[in-house]
């Protein structure tokens, strides 16, 4: 009996606790994979830095919202001379940094200039080449003057590298971050996580969360458990696409599957035997089986591209026909090219799970046609310096995530070593022109150039995955930038 | 026995500094430019010189090693690159972490394994006996982080009553205690199957001896003579054991804070070498190479405490 | 000399009789040999093709088709454990070769000559044993490269020193004896009273030491796949096989349950073989160690 009151006095405590859970929550934990090497956006490349700090600590002249589009940030708005190369921004009043401080003309200029310096680490310094002078007309007004007009500069201006922070400041950014956002930076646990605080004294709209710890967790293998634990409860960027299923069957999460930017290719070295032959390229683009490779690599969310573009840009072109998978096609073709035996050669993988896997199935592709691949799995360090800096290695598997990027077909000693006048010719073009619909032409016709020399395996976009707490609303379904824009999150109930 | 100690000090220096040539040289070779890691993909050629001058990088080797060594005895293990904060600091808030893992799972261990492996010595030759010590073979060939996969999917997945990973901080010690308890059971299972079998086998012998006879024979109660007179005499190689087993739990939770992803001195040291984290990796090797060597030499002492020939002979 | 050498044999004979009377030498040696000889097949027949990937026939449960299901690509698993098990036993024996190649003469050197070289020898022996081997295996195979051969050096490495240390201390022992005297008295050199007299005495201790070896080295290569540094793609490895099913275990706890079985009863049986090996040897050392 005695037993049985215990019982019912844990029930209605249970009971008690649980109709208090019924204010609606104002904290957060959110996963991401990667650590930043520091918490200043404006001297590393690093994505890992943006996805905590931009929009929710450190603010920019424009912002770029969720669906890519440029929006008033910390100049509430500008005008631009007729010939497209004078920007005076009127700036937002009554703007704080965190440690009190005022925000005004003086710390945009500073920022802008301490960017573009002959001794910047800023790490995308070519955003700001086009500047020629930065002038702060008084407190609330900038003039920017660029040296020749530039259509993406207001977007460049929403760039995390471009971000205001104050002089008093700037130095101590990389251990304690001070911007003007809606959220503080509160506290770096190295190794584990980065807690932001709500700031009181936000000029905009009051955020609805107190509190949003960023927690590091880069296995692919312990996302899984820590999202279905509920000790993480939002992953915005989840990186074990291949094992969503125990999520899609868990009515307490929202799986939202959006798209990145990220063209992922298996690059071939065009400048190395037996690569530099297009037979051999369109032998491997044959054999590649596209379909096996979305559904082992992304549960079968990615999109498949057939060129380095895009599938939600206007000027996108669906080129996935050009070389369709025919194992029969591929290997007459590669007989074409002297190698009717096949041929051996290495796959160089970095550690992101869609490069590993997609790695594994096209090796096993490719033993179709007789071509024998030996995996070599990098870390990112040695991946950076022996295939990009270094150009060793005959294939590999990345998603390049840089918004627009179908230029680095162009440039002069980049990794896949891919040399094509005519391709340079019509980026040459592309610079030069400004009305949409020619550049759009010009794009269509770039993507079918690559496409058809099979410059590299066009295999996916990469999805961007977002697992959260259903519960959850706010949460960016794109991610047109690698941000995590906590302005708009809360908790519903 | 000065003299002995003494030696075995001196013995234990020049390890260290063997040691830190061979730690040094082997990350000189290890491929991967630390400048390039910092800054990414897109950063150009002078962004990276100019890093490499404010790193140093740019120094000879040996000129780095001397400085580093210097360094190291004045308890300046240096600044990581990629944290662009001291070295020290790192390993002290890994430490705060690892140390109390290592605690916790040896605690668990030891009050497993001696209890079990005292209780199999007592029926030795019995089916109790043998029913012990083939479980505890099978404890032994667990690997641990299997182990630790099938705690997270029950007691984290399942039952939900155990986080499946991270650490919340010490700010509160329920929520951080309770984010060690799977990871050390997964170290601790293992581990105290092994020691049970020692204890079991130094436990047998003891109470094979004269003195465990006599007592015996005095009309002392058999679970006094087994808990007072043959453990202690049993304790030795026990404790010789539980030495290895510190520094191996210390050092060689590499696997288990990546699967619980415990941000500890295993993690800090994995990610560091994936990071080229060099001067990082540097220091946390050379301060667990010199907390090993610091245990055998304690355990060295004390061998010679209890045999007074070891401080002549070897 | 002949003597003794019947002396030796006719003690191995004995300890033969006595360790299949033992019986976790024989239950030890029943998993050994089972999982020896799957390895043994799968160099010649596997239900199916591991190389051959079928994604859409991925996580599939146990059937008649797929005894222990299918993984994220769609290999039949029951094949990959075959390949595994080869890969298992590959690396673990080459590096136990590697340390009793290594590390017997060095122990036997040392024990020959003492004085200085024997004190370098143990005092780089303790140099290795003071790194942490776990940790030190990552950073070698950081810097070579993840791969087999690597994951054999760096669990090779490791058992130099141990091979030495037993190579030394069971020598040193069989030094006073009056066999070995007898042979320097005859004007026979340290290399050959080594090897001649001190070698054949000291085997079983060796045997015995190799077997806990190789269990340790089942584990350690199992680690080093598991953190992905072992044998890579498509060569299968059980570690490999349980980094994979850890994302997948709430779906499909069969992906993680068939490469964990196997790791155990492999160890198992190995350290009982080990365990049945040493007490028939000597039956006196079972209550020291």
């Amino acid at each position: 009996m005695k037993s049985l009151v215990t019982v019912f006095s844990a029930a209605a405590v249970t009971l008690a606790s649980a109709s208090f859970a019924f204010s609606a929550r104002t904290d957060l934990v959110i996963g991401v994979v990667l650590e930043p090497p520091h918490l200043d956006p404006t001297a590393s490349a690093a994505g890992a830095i943006d996805e905590i700090l931009y929009a929710n600590v450190f603010e920019g002249l424009t912002r770029i919202g969720p669906n890519g589009e440029v929006l008033p940030g910390l100049a509430e708005s500008w005008e631009v001379t007729e010939d497209g190369k004078v920007y005076t921004f009127k700036l937002r009043q009554g703007v704080k940094y965190h440690d009190g401080s005022d925000f005004d003309a003086e710390d945009v200029k500073f920022s802008l200039d301490r960017a573009r310096a002959a001794d910047s680490v800023n790490a995308q310094k070519a955003l700001f080449a086009a500047i020629d002078t930065v002038e702060a007309v008084d407190p609330q007004t900038v003039k920017v003057t660029l040296k020749q007009p530039q259509g993406s500069f207001l977007y460049n201006m929403g760039w995390g590298d471009a971000v205001i922070v104050a002089p008093e400041s700037a130095e101590g950014n990389k251990e304690k971050p001070i911007g003007t956002g809606p959220f503080r930076f509160e506290r770096w646990a190295k190794g584990a996580s980065v807690t932001l605080a709500k700031n009181p004294d936000y000029w905009g709209d009051a955020v609805a969360l107190d509190k949003a710890e960023f927690r590091f967790i880069p296995d692919a293998a312990a996302a899984l458990p820590a999202i279905l634990s509920g000790d993480v409860q939002a992953f915005p960027s989840f990186p074990a696409g291949d094992a969503l299923a125990p999520i899609k069957a868990d009515p307490r999460f929202s799986v939202v599957i959006g798209a990145t930017e990220g063209e992922t290719i298996l690059a071939m070295n065009n400048a190395k035997a037996p690569f530099d032959n297009i037979k051999v390229r369109q032998a491997i683009s044959h054999a590649l089986d596209r379909e096996e490779i979305i559904l082992g690599a992304t549960d079968g969310l990615g999109v498949p591209i057939g060129s380095h573009f895009s599938p939600a840009n206007e000027a996108y072109e669906d080129l996935t026909g050009t070389y369709p998978h025919d194992v029969d096609k591929a290997k007459a073709l590669l007989a074409e090219a002297g190698f009717a035996d096949g041929f051996s050669a290495t796959i160089k993988l970095p550690p992101p799970p869609y490069a590993r896997i997609s790695g594994e199935i096209i090796t096993s592709q490719l033993a179709e046609i007789g071509i024998k691949l030996e995996i070599v799995p990098m870390e990112w360090a040695q991946w950076l310096e022996q295939v990009f800096t270094n150009k060793d290695f005959d294939l590999t598997i990345i998603a390049h995530t840089e918004p627009n990027d179908i230029d680095i077909y162009g440039r002069e000693g980049y990794y896949f070593g891919y040399n094509n006048p005519e391709f340079k010719a019509v980026m040459a073009e592309l610079d030069q022109s400004s009305d949409p619909a020619v550049r759009n032409e010009l794009y269509r016709k770039a993507q079918r150039i690559i496409a058809d020399d099979a410059v590299n395996g066009f295999l996916f976009q990469l999805p961007k995955i977002g697992v959260w707490d259903a519960k959850l609303t706010g949460l960016w379904e794109n991610s047109p930038l690698q941000a995590n824009d906590l302005t708009k999150v809360r908790w519903t109930d | 026995m000065i003299v002995y100690v003494t030696k075995r000090l001196v013995i234990g220096l020049v390890t260290l500094l063997l040691a830190s040539v061979v730690v040094f040289g082997v990350l000189e070779i290890l491929p991967g430019d630390p400048a390039r890691i910092m800054l990414g993909m897109n950063a150009g050629p002078d962004a990276l010189e100019a890093l490499r001058q404010e790193m140093g990088l740019n120094q000879p080797a040996p000129v780095r090693f001397f400085q580093w060594l210097a360094g190291l005895v004045t308890g300046d293990l240096g600044r990581s690159y990629t944290y662009s904060s001291p070295v020290i600091d790192l390993v002290q808030e890994r430490l705060v972490v690892s140390l109390p893992l290592a605690l916790i799972s040896l605690f668990l261990s030891t009050a497993i394994a001696i209890p079990v492996g005292v209780f199999a010595a007592s029926r030795s030759g019995k089916l109790s006996d043998t029913l012990t010590m083939g479980t505890a073979q099978i404890g032994i060939a667990l690997p641990n982080f299997w182990l630790a996969l099938l705690l997270v999917y029950v007691f984290a997945v399942g039952l939900r009553v155990l986080p499946a990973g991270g650490f919340p901080g010490w700010a509160d010690p329920v929520e951080a205690i309770k984010s060690l308890i799977l990871p050390s059971i997964s170290l601790a299972l293992p581990q105290a199957a092994i020691l049970a079998r020692v204890t079991r086998s130094a436990m047998v012998e003891t109470l094979g001896e004269d003195f465990i006879r006599t007592a015996r024979a005095k009309g002392l109660p058999r679970r006094k003579v087994l808990w007072r007179h043959a453990l202690r005499n049993a304790m030795i190689p026990v404790l010789t054991i539980l030495g290895l087993q510190f520094s191996f739990l210390l050092a060689g939770t590499i696997i288990i804070e990546n699967v619980f992803y415990l941000p500890g001195l295993g993690r800090l040291i994995f990610q560091a070498i994936n990071q080229r984290d060099l001067i990082v990796v540097e220091g946390v090797v050379m301060l667990l190479v010199a907390s090993l060597i610091l245990i055998n030499l304690a355990v060295d002492i004390c061998y010679a405490i209890v045999d007074p020939r070891l401080r002549i002979g070897r | 000399m002949t003597i003794e050498q019947t002396a030796v044999d006719l003690s191995q004979r004995h300890v033969l009789r006595r360790a299949f009377s033992n019986a976790s030498f024989v239950v030890g040696l029943a998993i050994t040999l089972t999982i020896a000889i799957v390895a043994l097949v799968s160099l010649f027949w596997a239900p199916y093709d591991v190389t051959k990937l079928s994604v859409a026939s991925r996580v599939q449960g146990l059937s008649w088709a797929h005894p222990f299901g299918t993984d994220h690509l769609g290999r039949d698993i029951l094949s990959m454990i075959m390949l595994g098990a080869r890969n298992s036993i590959a690396v673990a024996l080459v590096a136990v070769g590697i340390g009793m190649g290594l590390g017997v003469p060095l122990g036997l050197w040392a024990a020959a000559r003492g004085g200085w070289i024997d004190e370098v020898l143990m005092r780089t022996n303790d140099v290795i044993f003071a790194f942490p081997s776990l940790l030190s295996a990552v950073m070698i195979t950081a810097i070579f490269g993840p791969g087999a051969i690597n994951a054999i050096i760096a669990i090779g490495i490791f058992n130099i020193p141990v091979f030495a240390r037993v190579a030394r201390g069971g020598a040193l022992a069989i030094w006073p004896r009056e066999f070995v005297l007898a042979a320097k008295a005859c004007g026979k050199g340290g290399f050959l009273i080594s090897a001649e007299h001190i070698l054949p005495n000291i085997a079983n201790l060796l045997l015995v030491q190799a077997t806990i070896q190789f269990a340790l080295g089942i584990l350690a290569e199992a680690g080093l796949s598991y953190l992905g540094l072992g044998a890579q793609p498509p060569m299968p490895s059980w570690g490999r096989m349980l980094f994979d099913a850890q994302t997948r275990i709430a779906v499909a706890p069969h992906l993680a349950l068939f490469p964990g079985m196997a790791i155990v009863l492999t160890v198992l049986g190995l350290n009982l073989l080990g365990d049945g090996l040493r007490d028939a040897i000597d039956p006196k050392q079972r209550r020291t160690l």
